[in-house]
């Protein structure tokens, strides 16, 4: 006999609450960043020792500036996703915990904004 | 209460470390270290787009010792924290938690950073 509640048997979270969300999500950015992370590393290798006019090239073509902005928002996220899980295992104090994955939050947000505003302003040719 | 003298479990320490053991360890060392990372993927991006001149101080700073170390560094654990996410996907899957199935994954994670750091530097000089 199953001593679960009818709705937590149709909501199928267990007993964590918040569900498999986090897992998947890092998971999915994981395989993403399978193919965006080889493609980068691949790309850098063409950029012939990563000159200014090259780089600025590289980044103009339509393509490269969506994949390199998805990499961007996917490594921010994955990043965001990893040092989450670091924190809640190391740091015990429920003030300092909270306060650090907002900080870690707001880091890695503007990590990826910076990111992409830079690609769009090379991109858009201002 | 707490009672400091009662039987505990064997912790970390007692162990001797078998090598799935430093390969899980640096899997979350080599994350935390491209976490850190990403502020210099996102400067190499902020400078070009600032032009020619910011772009050539940013390129100064990392050609010199310690930039160029932290470089290969960085990609050294980007190639593991790879090759290591793969094998993650692998196990997600089921497959391949047997004890001698692991350890050789293990070595070959680790040959393969090994080997994709090594062309990649070759392939960018």
């Amino acid at each position: 006999m199953s001593l679960r509640t009818p709705l937590g048997r149709v909501l199928g979270h267990g007993s964590a609450k918040a569900g498999t969300d986090h897992w998947w999500a890092q998971r999915v950015t994981g395989v993403a960043l399978v193919v965006l992370g080889l493609w980068f590393a691949w790309s850098l290798l063409q950029l012939h020792g990563l000159a200014y006019g090259n780089v600025i090239e590289f980044v103009r073509v339509p393509l490269n500036g969506i994949l390199l902005s998805l990499l961007c928002i996917t490594v921010a996220y994955h990043s965001y996703l990893g040092i989450q899980v670091v924190v809640e295992d190391y740091v015990h104090s429920a003030a300092l915990k909270v306060a650090s994955l907002i900080a870690s939050r707001f880091a890695h947000i503007v990590v990826a904004v910076a990111c992409v505003y830079s690609i769009l302003r090379i991109g858009l040719g201002a | 209460m707490s009672n400091p003298d009662r039987p505990l479990s064997p912790h970390l320490s007692i162990y001797r470390w078998p090598i799935t053991m430093a390969a899980s360890i640096l899997h979350r060392a080599t994350g935390i270290a491209m976490a850190v990372g990403l502020i210099v993927l996102a400067s190499w991006l902020v400078n070009a787009a600032a032009g020619p001149d910011d772009y050539l101080a940013f390129q100064y700073s990392m050609s010199t010792l310690p930039g160029r170390l932290l470089l290969i560094g960085w990609s050294l654990a980007f190639f593991y924290h790879l090759s290591n996410g793969i094998r993650h996907l692998f196990w997600d899957a089921g497959k391949g938690f047997e004890r001698a199935q692991a350890n050789r994954s293990t070595w070959i994670v680790f040959a393969s950073a090994a080997v994709l750091t090594s062309l990649f530097w070759w392939g960018l000089s």
